[in-house]
């Protein structure tokens, strides 16, 4: 091994000092630096010394085989593509269920629900809080009646079109809610699949859409894995997001390492509470940040792959396949885009796609080009769409299976990333757990200094922001934008009112005392939920009802 | 007694997206200011007595939500008040270009949009902080 290492050194060493040399002296390299977009250096050339420690069949192996490095799927997308899943939502659940209908008649082959702050929330619109904030960032569910409207004419039952909820700490609610119109829709239980997001670990850490305080908020998301495989076995329980992190500033390896740490952390809790690991990861699935350093995301998901794997096998003693394969969707990233010249956004999403797409993601959402501005148009929406279909019907790549592997910059970078999120689980793990680091603010304090520290290189003009830090236009046009007025939170009112007006308030207060007795014992929530929104209960009264007995998180911001 | 320029930075509303607030609060107090930074969802009367509190000079809101115009005349109302007038808010995050003359009618002079660079907000807070005396 050792002369193995001592001749590719000897090689490289030739090469810099016979090739390289006299061809620097006649023209040098660009000033750099040449870093990753997290910062992370790279080397100018790699060879095969730089994968020496890497075993073919131990470390990457075939698609469909552990560890998956090169994908679950032995035929890669040949045989099903990637499913094209674009989040929308905004204003009534009218207007929204009409941009769903114009996404599936454009090609799309999945929905996702993008839902409102207050819904978000889990306040009504008639909280002082939601003032302003009704049907802007997404569509408002306040109650049973909404999520019909959500949904009409849309068949929930059919495999083709499945739906994934953005919903966090609502999302028993909204799963209860879902549930029930499925099941007013004739469909079974048993069949329907979907996905909600319900990964309340990464809001602690990025998003800060949080209600209750991490444990009883951990004790929610097992009652689902429990209900689920009992009741709803194909629905994906838990969508373990990276995005967010990512978006709120993480390098990469930190989005990579949390994410799977949040992973872990689910699972353990899951065997706490006595199920049986292959009974519920299975439904486990994750979801990724797609951003601009090409192969650096690439080795990111082929990284998250092996260890997932790894640790379901030897951490949990995991013995179906199925819990050792990583599934994920992936969003190209919302903070890379800008609102000066908007239309280089498709450029930039388009690149994120293919990154997202050569790393084998299982689902994709590119974003639309005024995103930096509002939300989007229908127009803009549609190219963001358009762009998923030309990489995956005119450029190729869908044809293999992970074309980039054996790359040795690919294979290399996989490595590296890999090495690093082992090394973060350590502290992790170290500090007792994900739960208890979250508690201490450490991946809080990791998001943001690697945050502030590419905001300064982007002022000190290191990374290059097209348009925004280099290449500035003066004489730009404004771009026709998605305004979102006022009529929502007004409709939304008024219908709230008339809903208190008719309901049986009687079955719902005796539903939400169910629903509060539950939670200060340790019955399992999601049947008193779904009573609760039989009788027509709100977000805002069941998330209530939880606050009182639990009470609500507050947490110390860092800086 | 201290002349640095005192700022409150708050995140009005129910969004909880933070890295903007959070960068420009710890670039500001890298530029010399004292910068207190009120944590999420505060409402307009809670950024209000924060800042009278805290004797601030200027008041940052951090805005992406689309809420801005039930935020923002609410914020200027109980500053006129409280006797705040002199108190100059800036608003950071997305705000779509109809509405900037508004809240240029309200008061708000300072409207930074994503990709504004960090000195141009500093030399703003410099250049339009009430004199501290």
């Amino acid at each position: 091994m050792k002369s193995v290492i001592d001749r590719a050194a000897t090689r490289k060493a030739r090469w810099e000092r016979e090739v390289l040399e006299p061809a620097l002296k006649k023209s040098p390299e660009r000033k750099g630096p040449f870093t990753t977009i997290s910062g992370r250096p790279i080397e100018r050339l790699y060879t095969s010394d730089d994968v020496e420690g890497i075993d073919y069949d131990r470390d990457v192996a075939n698609p469909g085989e552990f560890p998956y490095t090169r994908g679950i799927h032995p035929s890669g997308y040949r045989g099903k593509l990637w499913t094209m899943r674009q989040f929308a939502g905004f204003g009534t659940p009218e207007e929204t269920n009409q941009r769903y209908k114009d996404l599936i008649a454009a090609g799309g082959t999945g929905l996702s629900v993008a839902f409102d702050l207050p819904t978000l929330m889990g306040r009504d619109p008639d909280h002082p809080l939601s003032l302003g904030e009704v049907g802007k960032c997404g569509v408002s569910i306040v109650s049973l009646q909404d999520m019909e409207r959500l949904f009409d004419g849309i068949p929930l039952d059919d495999p083709k079109i499945t739906t994934s909820m953005t919903i966090n700490s609502p999302a028993p609610m909204i799963f209860a809610m879902y549930l029930v119109v499925a099941e007013r829709h004739g469909a079974d239980w048993k069949k329907i699949s979907g996905t909600i997001q319900n990964d309340i670990l990464k809001e602690f850490i990025a998003q800060k859409e949080y209600i209750f305080p991490p444990r009883q908020s951990m004790r929610l998301i097992t009652d689902i894995f429990a209900f689920c495989s009992n009741e709803v076995p194909k629905w994906n329980t838990i969508s373990v997001s990276g995005y967010h992190i990512r978006e709120a500033g993480s390098t990469s390896l930190q989005e990579l390492a949390f994410t799977l740490r949040d992973g872990l952390e689910y699972v353990q809790y899951g065997v706490d509470a006595g199920l049986d690991v292959d009974d519920f990861v299975p439904r486990i699935s994750f979801f990724f940040n797609s951003h601009s350093d090409f192969f650096e995301e690439i080795a990111k998901y082929r990284a998250a792959r092996k260890l997932w794997a790894e640790a379901m096998k030897n951490r949990f003693g995991a013995k179906s396949p199925r819990s050792w394969q990583l599934r994920f969707h992936t969003q190209t990233a919302g903070v890379s885009l800008t609102a000066q010249q908007p239309y280089n956004n498709v450029v930039r999403t388009a690149l994120q796609a293919l990154a997202a797409v050569l790393g084998g993601t299982n689902s994709l959402h590119t974003n639309s080009l005024d995103e930096a501005l509002a939300l989007p148009t229908k127009e803009a929406a549609t190219i963001a769409l358009r762009t998923q279909q030309i990489i995956a019907h005119e450029s190729g790549v869908a044809n293999i299976v992970d074309p980039l592997g054996g790359s040795y910059f690919v294979e290399k970078l996989t490595r590296d990333m890999e090495e690093g999120t082992l090394k973060y689980w350590e502290t992790i793990d170290r500090m007792g757990g994900m739960v208890e680091a979250i508690e201490r603010g450490y991946p809080q304090k990791e998001v943001a200094e690697a945050s502030y520290q590419f905001q300064q290189a982007v002022e000190r003009r290191e990374k290059v922001i097209v348009g925004v830090n280099d290449f500035v236009q003066t004489d730009e046009k404004p771009i026709e934008i998605l305004y979102i007025d006022e009529s929502t939170a007004a409709r939304q009112l008024e219908r709230l009112a008339d809903l208190k007006r008719s309901r049986d308030n009687d079955q719902v207060r005796r539903t939400l005392d169910a629903l509060k007795a539950g939670a200060r014992g340790t019955a399992n929530t999601m049947p008193l939920l779904l009573d609760c929104v039989r009788a027509y209960a709100t977000v805002g009264e069941m998330c209530d009802a939880l606050r009182e007995v639990w009470g609500e998180y507050e947490e110390v911001p860092i800086i | 007694m201290s002349q640095k320029i005192r700022v409150v930075i708050a995140k009005p509303g129910l969004d909880g997206h933070d890295r903007g607030a959070k960068v420009i609060a710890r670039a500001l107090r890298d530029a010399g200011m004292e910068v207190i930074y009120t944590g999420l969802r505060q409402t307009p009367e809670q950024i209000v007595s924060a800042a009278l509190q805290e004797d601030a000079d200027v008041i940052g809101l951090s805005i992406l939500s689309g809420a801005h115009m039930h935020i923002c005349p609410r914020v200027m109302e109980l500053l006129k008040e409280k006797g705040l007038d002199d108190v100059q808010v800036v608003i950071g995050g997305i705000i779509p270009d109809v509405d900037i003359p508004k809240l240029n009618g309200m008061g708000i002079k300072g409207i930074f949009l994503p990709g504004t660079p960090m000195q141009q907000i500093i030399d703003f807070i410099n250049g339009h902080a009430r004199a501290r005396v």
